[in-house]
């Protein structure tokens, strides 16, 4: 079985982002860049279901900019078998980039896609249920635990108050959780592999998909900050300005 | 044209979430309809029809809605879809789970977390683990929202909507709950709590987890949390996880305990009313956000709070 895993470059997580004085968005110029942290999950999820010999490919798909080359030979160093970039230069958003990732699983027939629950730059939680939907497959989103066999996903989820099971017939999409999985550390020769992989680059417009912006952005701006707080000596002093100051409690 | 919000329940009690989703519809300003979708669960809609603001409440039950799949649910809702110019669902597993599916067959994009709004079709969202707040606009025919519960007031009571069945589609049959564990706990849920008190890697261990923060929460009526790190630590189970990846909280007062304060932990809990910060590292940023921070061994200072709140 095939396994597509779409993977995006972000800003790297620990990285506290700015926003640009005339409000048009955030300050990326410059700053480290990273796969998505739940990315690197998908691509580790894939990679462990190719090693029990679950599946027989992992194909590493990210949609953006020319530098996106550079998450997908990052999956490919986790390994991923072979990467697809779709090249484009215009802001994608969650909806496009399903409709993308719908033309290439039209092409490519994979059983299942395994993708990030959100992506740490938009936080949208959208695009693996949107691919789902316009798949018509089943979907299982936030999943912590999965287990593939004779054509059904086990997949357990994170839900609020507890976890859910679901089985779900394949084709599927699933869309991790951090508890998935441990990623593994790509090692220089696995790095050095990755650079002799096939990566193949194609266009939206090869793919027959309108990529135009549905959302603008007409404004970012910082979010309200906090007044600095007090430091205050001792347990008693607390409960005072908790009960006195503050009305909390 | 009116608004449709879809509610979350449990097919008996209405979620505290679908009641700020509401309050966040009538600033769009509209009539607002609300779907309760499920099995048997005719006093969720009894309990939304006295809801504030609430024109009609629509009813579909059928055994296979039970366990509300996304896949079921979104058929339903796209069904319904062609009378309403916006489509509200609470951002939490629930709303985020289907609400896409929804958005995605209009052909529609979606506004996801919207903590303001200030038109009919412009919203404002948090991006970046909230470093940063968007103010977007749509032009689609359908404006899809996921609303963030903690960013809007509860509607109130006081409205007596009519409720109407509708038919419900047939089941998408590809997707099987298979069973659900929820945890039990006489405390406060934790995304509706007034009080939160959370506690971090420096708390070394589940057994000082429990043995410290459980009477501290006890004493103040509070809801429990954790960081990802107790999280990941197996000091706390995973839905108390507050943060960017786990719950937004806000509420009157967070008391964080042995937490350093990284930026997705802050995410989740930055508009908490009163911040307080336990912390034995002076340097930590978690003393950035609180109001009131104790610099000091969290072994020694929660006991002693204990016994001062008794």
């Amino acid at each position: 079985m095939k396994i597509l895993v779409p993977v995006k470059r972000v800003v790297d997580y620990n990285v506290k982002v700015r926003v640009k004085a005339d409000g048009t968005g955030v300050d990326i110029a410059n700053v480290k860049m990273s796969m998505n942290p739940f990315d690197e999950i998908a691509v580790e999820e894939a990679v462990r279901l190719r090693e029990a010999g679950i599946a027989t490919e992992v194909v590493a798909v990210s949609c953006g900019v020319a530098a996106c080359q550079e998450t997908i030979r990052a999956a490919m160093a986790i390994g991923a078998d072979r990467g697809i970039l779709v090249e484009s230069d215009v802001e994608l958003q969650p909806l496009a980039v399903a409709k993308l990732l719908k033309a290439l699983c039209d092409k490519e027939q994979p059983t299942v896609v395994i993708c990030g629950k959100q992506a740490i730059d938009d936080d949208s939680n959208q695009t693996g249920q949107m691919l789902a939907a316009l798949m018509g497959w089943p979907q299982a989103t936030f999943a912590s635990k999965v287990q593939l066999a004779d054509g059904v996903a086990t997949v357990m989820r994170e839900i609020d108050g507890g976890l859910e099971t679901v089985e779900i017939k394949l084709p599927a999409v699933v869309t991790t959780d951090l508890r998935l999985n441990e990623p593994r550390y790509a090692t220089l020769p696995n790095i050095m592999k990755a650079k002799k992989k096939p990566l193949e680059t194609v266009k939206p417009a090869d793919l027959g998909v309108d990529v135009a912006p549905r959302l603008a952005t007409l404004k970012v701006a910082e979010p309200p900050k906090r007044s600095a707080g007090v430091r205050v000596a001792d347990v008693a002093q607390l409960v005072d300005k908790l009960k006195n100051e503050a009305k909390v409690i | 044209m009116s608004i449709l919000v879809i509610a979350e329940h449990d097919n008996r009690t209405l979620k505290g979430a679908t009641l700020n989703t509401i309050t966040a519809a009538t600033a769009i300003g509209a009539d607002i309809h609300v779907l309760v979708a499920g099995s048997r669960c005719s006093a969720v809609a009894e309990a939304v029809s006295g809801v504030k603001g609430v024109v009609r409440v629509l009813l579909a039950e059928a055994p296979h809605l039970e366990p509300l799949l996304a896949e079921d649910l979104a058929k339903l809702v796209t069904t319904l879809a062609g009378e309403y110019s916006h489509i509200l669902a609470p951002a939490t597993a629930f709303g985020r789970n289907f609400l896409p599916r929804v958005a995605a067959v209009l052909d529609v994009a979606q506004v996801s977390d919207v903590v303001a709004v200030e038109s009919a079709n412009t919203f404002v969202r948090p991006i970046y683990a909230g470093n940063a707040l968007a103010t977007v606009s749509s032009d689609d025919p359908v404006k899809v929202l996921s609303v963030r519960p903690t960013a809007f007031e509860s509607a109130p009571e006081g409205g007596s909507a009519a409720v109407e069945p509708v038919p419900a589609p047939a089941s998408f049959a590809r997707t099987r709950c298979v069973s659900r564990e929820l945890a039990t706990s006489e405390r406060p849920e934790l995304a509706g709590a007034k009080v939160i008190v959370s506690g971090g890697r420096g708390l070394g261990s589940k057994e000082n987890y429990h043995a410290l923060l459980e009477p501290l929460a006890d004493a103040l009526g509070a809801a429990l949390g954790a960081s990802r790190a107790a999280v990941d630590a197996g000091f706390a189970p995973n839905d108390y996880q507050v943060g960017q990846t786990g719950k937004i909280v806000a509420p009157q007062l967070y008391v964080a305990v042995g937490i350093s304060g990284a930026i997705q932990h802050l995410a989740g809990m930055k508009d908490s009313k009163v911040i307080v910060a336990i912390n034995k590292d002076p340097e930590a940023p978690i003393f950035q956000v609180a109001d009131y921070g104790v610099v000091g061994d969290l072994f020694v200072l929660v006991p002693e709070l204990v016994s001062q709140l008794g």
